[in-house]
Order: C-alpha cells, then sequence, then structure tokens
C-alpha cells in the first residue's frame, strides 16, 4: 500500500513537472519572439549607413559600399562634396564598380564599363545605368532609400 | 494526487466558489451527457477546429508584433520575422499550419454534422453558425494568403479576386472594394490585413459564442437509429469530466501533430506550401501556375473547366451562379430535410450530400493534376 | 454620260499606272528579275526612311515613264561597278556640307579611312574586284545603321558579314590568309557572349579590327586594342616584368597566352610550374629568371582562395537545403565571388606579392560564411532537439491524462 502511495507520488511529482516543461516550451518560445532582435525592426525601402559622411571622405577613393536589402549600394562623395548613392552592381555582368574621383566617374574593372556619377552608362559594355538611390544626410546619419513611383 | 497539491487546489476552488458559484455551472455540466456510440469520434471536430482557432488568435497576435501592412514594407517585415526574429520562423510556421488545419478541420466537421444530419430540429440555428464560421475561416485563409506580398500570393489574390469579379451585377463593384482599387496594390494589403486582423476575429468570435452557446443549452445530438432504442440500450459519458478530459487529450495530440509539422516542414509541404520566395512585383510576368489555397481549388478548377460559354451566359458566370445557388441549397438543408425531423431516411439529400463530397474531391485532385 | 465615264475610268487606268507621280522607278524596277527584286527591298533601307529616293543616288529624272527617255535625262549615273562604288557612295558620304543637312553627327572620313585599309587599298591601287567595298558589307538597298536589328553591320550579324568573304576557302586562297577566323570567334568568349548570350558589350570582328580602316593590330598596340575593356589588366601588364620581355622577344601581348580569335574560357591552370601551364612555354627552372617561383606562388594563393571559396558555398548549399535563411551569407559569398575575379586579374601583374593579400581578404570573408553557415546548419538541429524534447513532453502529459481517464471510467 505505502509502495503504491509512493508510486503514485513520484507520478503525479512528474506530472506537474511535465505541465511546467510544456507550459515552459510554450512560453519560452513566446518570450524570445517578443524580444526584439538586434536590427530593431524591418529593414524596408530605407537604411541607415553604418558610417558617416567623414569615413567616406577618410577613404582613398572616396566611396564605400553598403548593404541594401538584396543589393549592394555604392556611396560616393564627389568633388563637389555631394552625396550619391547607387546600386554598386555593374548592369553589365555583375562586377562591383567603383568610385573614380581622379576621373570622376563610377568604374567597372572588368571591362572598363564607365557610368557618371548619377549612375549613366556612358561608355564600355554596361547596358544600362545604374539604379540611383536617394541620399538624405539628418543630423549627421546618412539615409538611402529607394525611389518610390 | 499529492496530498498538498490537493489541498491547495481545493482551496482554491473554495474561494471562486464563494464568490462565483461555480459548483452549480460544475453540475450543470457534469448533468450533461455525451451520446457514446460508433461515430462519437465525430463530436471532437468541433473542438479541434476551435482549439486550432486559438492558436490562430495567439500566433497571430504575436506576427502582429512584426508585421507591418504596406507594398513595401509587407514582404519585409514577413523576412524579418522569419530570418532576424528568433523562434520567428516557428510563429509564422504554426501560423500557417493551423490556417491550413483549421479549414480542413472545420470542412471535416461540416460533413460529419451532415452525413449524421445532426442538423434536425432544434439544432437549425447552430448549423446556420456553423456554415458562417467555415466561410469566416476561408475568408481568414484567402486574406491572410495576400499579407506577405510574396510572388505567389500576388497572382493568387489577382485571380481570385479577378473571379468574384465575374459575379452578376455587383461583381464589378465588389472587385474594387475588395482590391482597394482597379488593380491589386498596396491598397489591397490595407484592406486584407483590416480584415483579417480585425473584422473577422470579431465577426468569428462572435458567431463563435453562439454556436458554443446554443451546443451548451442543446447537448449533442444522438444518432438518427437512437429513435426506437429503449433507454437501457443507449450508453452516455458524462460530459465533465469525462468528455472535457478526452477533449483536452485530443488538443494535446493535436498540439504535437502541429509542432511536428512546423518544426519539419515549416515552408509546408507538397501543395499545401507557402514559401516566401521572392517580394511581389506587379509588372513581373506571373509564374508558370498559379494556384489558390487548396480549399479553393474545386471551385477554382471547375470554373476552369467550364466552356466559354453556356446558353447564353460566360462560362464562368455560369458556374457562380451554380456555386452560389448550391451553396445556398447547402446552407438552407436544415429547412429542405423536412424527412429528419420525422426520423425518416431522406436518400436524396444523402445523395446530394455525397455528389457535393465527390464533386469537390474530384475536382480538387483534378486541379493539381492538370497543371 | 458614256463619253464621263470612259474619261473617267481612263484617268483612273493612267493613274494606277504611275501617271503623275514623281517616282516612276518602281513601276518597273520591281518587275526586273535579273535585279533580285532588290528595288523592293529598298522600303527598309535607311536612305529610304530619311526620305531618299531612286534618282538621289541613281541620277535621271524619275518622273519620266519610259526607261529609254531616263536613260538619256540629266545626271543620270545608272548602276556603278564595283571598283565605282566607293565613289559613287562617297559623292554624298565624303561631302560634309550635304551631310550635315541629314545627319549632322555622322563622320565623312569613311572613305579616307577605306583608303587605308587593305580593302581599299587593292581595290584603288590593284584594281582588285574581289575585295570588299561599301556594298560588301553594307548591303545594296537594305543599308541599315548599326543599330537597326536587320542591319547587316549590327554587331549581332557583323562576324557573319564578315564571314561571306573571310571564311570562304576558294574564295581567299590567292590572299593566303586563314579562313577560320569566324569559327574560332564563334566559339571564343567573345563569341559566345554575342552570338549566344546577346552580350552586344562584346566585341565583334570591327571592335578590334576597326572598320572602313579595317587591319589587323600590330604587335605593340595589341594591349591597347585588349584594353579598351581590359583596362586593368591591361594596366597591370604594362607595368609587369613581362611587359619589356614581350617587346623584345615580338611577342603579342594578350595573344601570346589568350590566343585572338580563339579565346578560350579561362582556366586557373594557365599559370603554374606544371607542364600544362603557359608560363612553362617559356621559363625553365634555370632560366636564370624567378618567373617559376612567382608562378607557383601566385598558384598557391589563387588555389587557395577557390578552395576556399568551394568549400563555403557547399556549407552555404546545405544550410539552404535544410531551408534556412542565408541572405546575409548569400550576399557575403557575392563577395567572395568579387575577390575571386580581382585575384585573376592581379595576376597580370606577374608580381610574386600581388594576388596573395587579395586572395587573403576573399578567404577570410569565405571562412566567415563557412561559420556562419555552419551556426545556421546547428540552428536547424538545435530546433530538431527542442522539437523532441518539446514533443517527448506533450507525449508524456497526453499519456497521464489518458491514464486518468481510463481511472476514471473504470469507477
Ligand atoms: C485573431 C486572429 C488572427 C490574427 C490576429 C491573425 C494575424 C495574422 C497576421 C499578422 C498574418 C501575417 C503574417 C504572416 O503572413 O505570417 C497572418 C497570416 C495568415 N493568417 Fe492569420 N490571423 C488570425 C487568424 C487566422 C485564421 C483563423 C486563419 C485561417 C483560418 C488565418 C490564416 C492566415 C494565413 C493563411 C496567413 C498567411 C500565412 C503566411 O503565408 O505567412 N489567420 N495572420
Ligand atoms: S561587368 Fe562591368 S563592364 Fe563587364
Amino acid at each position: 500500500m505505502s509502495d503504491n502511495n509512493s508510486r503514485r507520488n513520484f507520478l503525479s511529482w512528474l506530472t506537474g513537472l511535465g505541465s511546467l516543461a510544456f507550459l515552459g516550451s510554450i512560453i519560452y518560445p513566446a518570450y524570445k519572439f517578443l524580444v526584439p532582435p538586434e536590427s530593431g525592426e524591418a529593414n524596408v525601402s530605407q537604411v541607415k549607413l553604418p558610417f558617416t559622411r567623414s569615413e567616406i571622405e577618410g577613404e582613398e577613393k572616396k566611396a564605400k559600399t553598403f548593404k541594401f536589402g538584396r543589393t549592394l549600394g555604392l556611396i560616393v562623395l564627389t568633388g563637389e562634396g555631394e552625396l550619391k548613392a547607387m546600386s554598386a552592381t555593374c548592369t553589365h555582368l555583375d562586377c562591383t564598380v567603383q568610385h573614380r574621383p581622379d576621373l570622376g566617374i563610377i568604374w567597372c574593372s572588368c571591362h572598363n564599363g564607365r557610368y557618371d556619377l548619377d549612375g549613366k552608362n556612358i561608355s564600355g559594355p554596361p547596358p544600362k545605368p545604374l539604379e540611383l538611390y536617394i541620399v538624405n544626410e539628418i543630423k549627421g546619419e546618412i539615409f538611402v532609400s529607394k525611389e518610390t513611383a | 494526487m499529492n496530498g498538498a497539491q490537493n489541498n491547495l487546489i481545493k482551496k482554491g476552488y473554495q474561494w471562486l466558489d464563494d464568490r462565483l458559484h461555480i459548483n452549480s455551472l460544475v453540475e450543470y455540466m457534469s448533468s450533461k451527457a455525451v451520446p457514446q456510440h460508433s461515430h462519437s469520434i465525430f463530436y471532437y471536430l468541433g473542438g479541434i477546429t476551435l482549439f486550432l482557432f486559438i492558436v490562430q488568435v495567439i500566433t497571430g497576435i504575436l506576427l502582429l508584433m512584426y508585421y507591418r501592412p504596406g507594398a513595401d514594407s509587407a514582404y519585409e517585415s514577413v523576412k524579418f520575422i522569419v530570418s532576424e526574429v528568433s523562434f520567428g520562423w516557428l510563429i509564422r510556421a504554426i501560423h500557417s499550419w493551423s490556417a491550413n488545419l483549421m479549414v480542413l478541420a472545420a470542412f471535416l466537421h461540416m460533413f460529419t454534422v451532415f452525413f449524421t444530419r445532426a442538423y434536425r430540429k432544434p439544432r437549425e440555428m447552430t448549423w446556420y453558425t456553423g456554415m458562417g464560421l467555415l466561410a469566416l475561416s476561408m475568408t481568414f485563409g484567402f486574406s491572410g494568403y495576400l499579407l506577405p506580398w510574396n510572388e505567389l500570393a500576388f497572382f493568387a489574390t489577382r485571380v481570385g479576386t479577378g473571379m468574384a469579379g465575374a459575379m452578376p451585377v455587383i461583381g464589378d463593384y465588389l472587385m474594387v472594394i475588395m482590391r482597394g482599387g482597379e488593380e491589386v496594390t498596396g491598397a489591397t494589403i490595407g484592406r486584407f490585413f483590416g480584415l483579417h486582423v480585425a473584422i473577422l476575429p470579431l465577426l468569428t468570435t462572435g458567431l463563435l459564442t453562439l454556436h458554443m452557446i446554443f451546443i451548451q443549452r442543446q447537448g449533442m445530438s444522438e444518432p438518427m437509429n437512437w429513435a426506437g432504442k429503449k433507454q437501457e440500450d443507449k450508453k452516455y459519458m458524462k460530459f465533465f469530466p469525462n468528455f472535457i478530459y478526452r477533449d483536452a487529450l485530443v488538443w494535446l495530440v493535436a498540439l504535437n501533430i502541429l509542432a511536428l509539422l512546423a518544426v519539419i516542414f515549416p515552408d509546408g509541404i507538397g501543395v499545401v506550401h507557402w514559401p516566401l520566395g521572392i517580394k511581389a512585383d506587379p509588372f513581373a510576368a506571373p509564374p508558370a501556375v498559379i494556384r489558390p489555397e487548396w480549399y479553393f481549388m474545386f471551385a477554382f478548377q471547375a470554373l476552369k473547366m467550364l466552356p466559354a460559354h453556356i446558353w447564353f451566359l460566360e462560362g464562368e458566370l455560369f458556374g457562380i451562379i451554380v456555386f452560389g445557388l448550391g451553396g445556398l441549397i447547402w446552407m438552407l438543408i436544415p429547412l429542405l430535410d423536412r424527412r429528419a425531423n420525422e426520423n425518416k431516411r431522406s436518400p436524396m439529400i444523402m445523395a446530394f450530400g455525397t455528389f457535393v463530397v465527390l464533386f469537390m474531391v474530384v475536382m480538387t485532385i483534378v486541379g493539381y493534376l492538370v497543371e | 454620260m458614256i463619253k464621263f465615264i470612259l474619261i473617267f475610268i481612263g484617268l483612273l487606268l493612267f493613274s494606277i499606272n504611275g501617271f503623275g507621280s514623281d517616282n516612276n522607278c518602281m513601276s518597273c524596277h520591281l518587275d526586273l528579275e535579273d535585279e533580285g527584286g532588290s528595288a523592293s527591298k529598298f522600303a527598309k533601307d535607311i536612305h529610304s526612311q530619311k526620305g531618299l529616293g531612286c534618282a538621289d543616288c541613281h541620277g535621271g529624272d524619275p518622273t519620266l515613264d519610259d526607261m529609254d527617255d531616263v536613260r538619256d535625262s540629266k545626271g543620270f549615273r545608272g548602276v556603278p561597278n564595283h571598283l565605282e562604288v566607293p565613289d559613287f557612295c562617297a559623292r554624298c558620304h565624303s561631302d560634309a556640307a550635304y551631310m550635315h543637312d541629314h545627319n549632322p553627327s555622322m563622320p565623312v572620313d569613311q572613305l579616307a579611312k577605306y583608303k587605308t585599309s587593305i580593302h581599299g587599298q587593292r581595290l584603288f591601287s590593284a584594281k582588285d574586284k574581289k575585295v570588299a567595298n561599301c556594298v560588301s558589307c553594307h548591303s545594296v538597298h537594305e543599308i541599315g545603321d548599326g543599330q537597326m536589328p536587320y542591319s547587316s553591320t549590327h554587331p549581332s550579324n557583323l562576324p557573319a558579314t564578315c564571314a561571306k568573304c573571310h571564311s570562304d576557302k576558294d574564295y581567299m586562297t590567292e590572299y593566303k590568309i586563314p579562313t577560320d577566323q569566324f569559327e574560332k570567334y564563334s566559339s571564343s568568349v567573345h563569341g559566345l557572349a554575342l552570338l549566344e548570350r546577346g552580350d552586344l558589350g562584346a566585341p565583334a570582328c570591327n571592335d578590334c579590327h576597326g572598320n572602313h580602316g579595317a587591319a589587323p593590330p600590330g604587335v605593340s598596340s595589341l594591349a591597347a586594342v585588349c584594353g579598351v575593356c581590359h583596362a586593368l589588366e591591361a594596366e597591370l601588364f604594362e607595368k609587369s616584368p613581362h611587359a619589356d620581355a614581350f617587346l623584345e622577344n615580338d611577342f603579342p601581348m594578350c595573344e601570346t597566352c589568350h590566343s585572338n580569335h580563339a579565346i578560350f574560357k579561362l582556366s586557373d591552370n594557365m599559370i603554374g610550374t606544371t607542364e600544362s601551364a603557359l608560363c612553362t612555354e617559356c621559363h625553365a627552372a634555370d632560366d636564370g629568371t624567378i618567373g617559376l617561383p612567382t608562378a607557383d606562388s601566385i598558384l598557391t594563393s589563387l588555389n587557395n582562395l577557390v578552395m576556399a571559396h568551394l568549400d563555403a558555398k557547399q556549407s552555404l548549399d546545405e544550410a539552404i537545403l535544410k531551408g534556412m535563411m542565408t541572405t546575409n551569407e548569400e550576399f557575403l559569398l557575392k563577395e567572395v565571388d568579387q575577390s575571386l575575379i580581382q585575384a585573376r586579374t592581379l595576376i597580370h601583374s606577374f608580381n610574386m606579392d600581388s594576388v596573395a593579400p587579395k586572395a587573403m581578404e576573399g578567404i577570410a570573408k569565405a571562412d566567415t560564411v563557412m561559420v556562419n553557415s555552419a551556426g545556421l546548419i546547428d540552428e536547424y538541429y538545435f530546433r530538431r532537439k527542442g522539437l523532441a524534447v518539446a514533443s517527448l513532453v506533450i507525449t508524456f502529459l497526453a499519456f497521464m491524462l489518458y491514464r486518468k481517464i481510463r481511472k476514471i471510467e473504470q469507477k
């Protein structure tokens, strides 16, 4: 009888533990879900660049690449001190383009494709312009967004 | 039960009973009985549907924390949920699996009710509210499908709303109202979102409450062939605690299955799948196969197979009228099946039901085979 | 009344016959079989589109009804023979003032350039009637500018246009030059890009040989010709130790390693110290240069990067296959692709230390991809384990509930 009793006690103790584990396996994911991830919020059609104008200025090529959704972007500081951003993927065969401050152009080294600073293809194989993005500087932070038609 | 535990539960119960008199409620529930027979298992289907709805509400509310409607944020936010938010993939997978299973459970529930003819007097109103709930679940699914704003969803919604546009007289207006314009755009997401997270939950909760009150008042229907039986030949089980415990067991099993499916097939499987894929692009060429969700497949396929013209009507219009009439007849079955109230067989009604089931099954299979 | 009707019918017949129109040429020339229907093609000719008619080239008075009268009329030039064609076209095309009225941006030096080309030299000095003149390439009455898809000088049609003569063995025998250029070109990287993929940026014949002034690029100008597109490679090469050595030995720059028409798809095996590598065609271990050690070190760096890229791609593919979200890693792998392209470009410096840093950069990124993908794969198994635990707990509870139900129902 007492044997039976301790067995029953053990089982009900186990059931209690199981119920707790059950609640845990529901509450834990839900709680983790509610903890905001590092990146804060879904990036939509705008990104805040993780660097400042002076860092671009410090670059030898006066330009930096950045991630924009699934694509790579290029932001350049023109001779006039203007910031321009565009897709960094050459429209010819997908090489990454670079700023050539010496020539005042965007240059693709793969086949000498050239674009002007507005992303327009001006010579060489590229068949299309680079997509140009909109740049906004607010209190020292740089925001890049896609044109919304 | 462990003594201390037992004591605590007893005290808590006592405390509540002092204030709310739940004892009478428990007594009422224990006095209710659920018939026991070879088809008793059907009584759990409604419960499963209810369970899945509760899962939908909980996971839906969680998704709402990060989801952002709009043409240039919907896709991005769902992608964010599944790639960055911890367990986001799980919540989305459960919400999607549970959505599909809920529609499936609701359909099964309805057909078992139909073939056991449980809609007969006095349960006509339960049938009507149930039909409303099924329609609401399908609308839930249809509106939720668009929310991720991916390629699959976009084109399916364009075709789906286009079909609604073929309805007589109101078609054009209805389509514009549904789409929030002539085309499926960001405006459509706004509408579908509002429908999906505010209007439908509200209506569903209301109808569901009625549905449950009716069931509690009337109890489970007894099988038709019990009518002539002697009382001692009928077997029953107490609603409380026996049936409730069994219900809980079924829910646990359902939850387990749901968890397995969501983890092993987070994007669904076979023809029931919802990979996020690429963002919707209204100007892109539509993908080779545009499919509605599986529970619209039979209607989609039947409309597709109709000839361009039937008599003086457009084929599609004809199909919609026939479906509308069919749905109305189905809805009004308690009125049409007069013989049920007299405990007589109604071969016509059963033949009609069998035809509908066969039609839906065959059309669904054909729909997946022909493409 | 009948009179009126007759007059009316008469007038009708006359007008059908072209009576009163200012260009009667077509009424006869459309039917002349020995002209092969060339008159009928003229509608899509650029000259026709610009509003020029038959008489603007061929002279004569097009309003006349009778062929013989036309032949005798003022300014009739008729059909030029093969040797006359260049001057026939140049009457307008070398007239800057005339061209300015029609297309001010069009050059007027085609004839001058043509005279410098092998084609032009042979035509004018040797009176060679087999070499190409204007119409050999531009067609007679279907002339289009190079942008029009039907035009024989559109980039995608141009190789075939040149090949009409240059691939014809019998036709070319007396000139003693090869006739396999088109065949080689078609299977080369350039030919495949232009003719199969439709990449209009890829070079056709004229991009290297020029068009009106057609001539093969000389040994010394080759780097400049290829460098039009492959600028970085050319620049690196000019600064490399090979630049002088090639010049001294009269080796054509790019062609020595890459060939000319048949430029094959590149392979990393071209560099190195094995027999299949191109380096060993000139260099030997004891040739007193650092050629082979350099080749060896470049190849090692490159191979390391290639391997790292491959490994990264494999583990990434596994993570993708397991259904994990891998956008960031796919992104990073693209950067590794870029490093690989750049490292391969840097080979042209033929400098021991140029490729290594770029390769290291790429390898570092590839390693990140590997680590992250491995993390994602771990995450995949973590999910399964978590599921197993949760599922076990639920199953246990379900079992206990089942026991409970059995117990109350036994009572
Ligand atoms: C109060 C109840 C509900 C709320 C608050 C809610 C909320 C949401 C939200 C925010 C989404 C978008 C996120 C996503 O796409 O994963 C969504 C998607 C969806 N919902 Fe609901 N939902 C509820 C109930 C339901 C019900 C009852 C059903 C079906 C019977 C349903 C079916 C769907 C479907 C099919 C999707 C698309 C899933 C996907 O492809 O991701 N929802 N829901
Ligand atoms: S890839 Fe940029 S020019 Fe070819």
